[in-house]
């Protein structure tokens, strides 16, 4: 690795020095655009007490949710959880801790983080069980929480196409926070499905510039659906 | 009688008006795409990151990294776009969004919602409910109007922890099309063959009524 090259040639590598109890910042929206082999490589690690902050927490053999059996996760922050029975169980045992975060207010949390913005206002939950020990201010006559962004020590990212030097490219709703993650992670590893070389990506269409890129990592990718649903092709219809 | 899900949907979309940017929650509210006035032109926004969400696709149509905020897979409509989760809360936060369809458990007469939460059950959070109950001036909650037991969910105040606060403007239950405003229900429109009496006696929280009120047409 050299200059603005940012790629490594393992997960191993893309991962190194990640160890215990650090807070990792996870881009993905349920199991759409999620970094699967990353996750794959934490799980191989076995690092434990690691808190994630993910809009969700996988299923139960996919996504994060496969860190959850050897309990390496000690808390997750996310604004919907609840799609595997193993979290349900180690949430309902209090072995896991669980905050739950609007979503609009994770995504500015990691975002206000990545920009070096301490916290920010907002009328999310106010009068609600999220405002609990928050401060409350009026603007304009209107009732508003603080809420403090959110850094990690590691960002996991998925995009689409990156060039060597990190700029990325997502693909339509797997882009979801993880431009937001990107930025938000003392060091941020970022796999792609394909990298080119600097100079073939279009600079005016790149979503996330290289300067928050650390590791990029090229791997293939499973891309579950959650959700399968179809209409009947126009021949059948 | 009682409107069915479709009903609710359809007179929900008598709401929409051209050129609107919508946001449909899970379950009733995603109903209301099937029912956009022909020539109208209504934009969907999912809060994953979508706005101009298309239809369910093709088999061959498929694809992963194209999903909803139901996480089920969608297509694009004609003019889409596509941005990350931080822009679209922005839109919503920001008041851009022209109607919020949701469902909830029980509102109040000071507009608070309860959507997210029953203590001691699962809780799986609240998802972009917050943000959407917050950030939106116009939203219609769907919901029935009382259980299956007849315990109104149109309440003086909300028993389950609160989505929002003050934030409710319009329910529109299986029994009626209501108002909230000054602390009190206001009764607009009852389901076809639904008696005021009927509404009043499901409806905890005061509900005001003057004059005739018309049934809902479709």
């Amino acid at each position: 690795m050299a200059g603005f090259d940012k790629v490594v040639s393992s997960y191993e590598e893309a991962m190194a020095g990640l160890s215990d109890n650090m807070t990792v910042i996870s881009g993905g929206f349920g199991l759409c655009g999620i970094a699967e082999n990353l996750i794959n490589e934490i799980k191989k690690k076995g690092t434990k007490g690691l808190t994630f902050v993910s809009n969700n927490c996988g299923v139960d053999d996919f996504g994060l949710g496969i860190l959850l059996p050897n309990r390496q996760i000690k808390k997750i922050v996310a604004s919907y959880v609840g799609e595997n029975a193993e979290f349900e169980r180690q949430m309902m045992a209090g072995e896991l801790e669980v905050e739950l975060t609007p979503q609009g207010t994770l995504a500015e949390k990691m975002r206000a983080g990545g920009a070096g913005i301490p916290a920010f206002f907002t009328a999310t939950g106010f009068g609600t069980p999220v405002a609990q020990g928050k401060e409350e201010r009026q603007f304009n006559g209107r009732d508003y929480i603080l809420e403090e962004s959110i850094t990690g020590d590691f960002a996991i990212v998925k995009a689409w196409k990156a060039d060597r030097y990190g700029n990325l490219v997502f693909r339509k709703t797997a882009r979801n926070f993880n431009p937001l993650a990107a930025t938000a992670g003392k060091i941020t590893v970022v796999e792609v499905e394909e990298i080119v070389e600097p100079g073939e990506l279009d600079p005016d269409q790149i979503h996330t510039p290289g300067i928050y890129v650390d590791r990029l990592i090229q791997g293939t990718f499973e891309k579950r659906i959650e959700q399968r649903t179809v209409r009947p092709s126009e021949a059948e219809a | 009688m009682a409107l069915s899900r479709e009903q609710i949907a359809q007179r929900v979309a008598q709401e929409l008006q051209d050129g609107y940017y919508v946001n449909l929650g899970i379950g009733i509210p995603t109903l209301v795409a099937n029912y956009v006035p022909q020539g109208m032109e209504v934009m969907l926004q999912s809060e994953n990151g979508l706005l101009g969400m298309g239809q369910f696709p093709t088999e061959e149509e498929i694809d992963a990294d194209l999903i909803n905020a139901g996480k089920q897979t969608v297509t694009m409509a004609t003019g889409a776009s596509i941005f990350d989760s931080a822009e679209s809360f922005a839109m919503i936060r920001g008041g851009h969004v022209d109607l919020t369809v949701l469902g909830a458990f029980e509102v109040d007469v000071n507009g608070n919602i309860a959507s997210y939460m029953i203590p001691g059950k699962l809780i799986k959070g609240m998802g972009g409910a917050m943000d959407l109950v917050a950030g939106a001036d116009n939203i219609i909650v769907t919901m029935t109007h009382a259980s299956k037991h007849g315990v109104s969910k149109l309440l003086t105040e909300c028993s389950l922890p609160l989505t929002g606060k003050g934030c409710i403007k319009k329910v529109l239950t299986d029994l009626a099309f209501i108002e909230i405003k000054e602390g009190k229900f206001h009764l607009l429109e009852r389901a076809p063959g639904v008696s005021v009496e009927e509404i009043k006696n499901l409806t905890e929280g005061e509900l005001v009524v003057s004059g005739d009120i018309p049934e809902m047409t479709f």
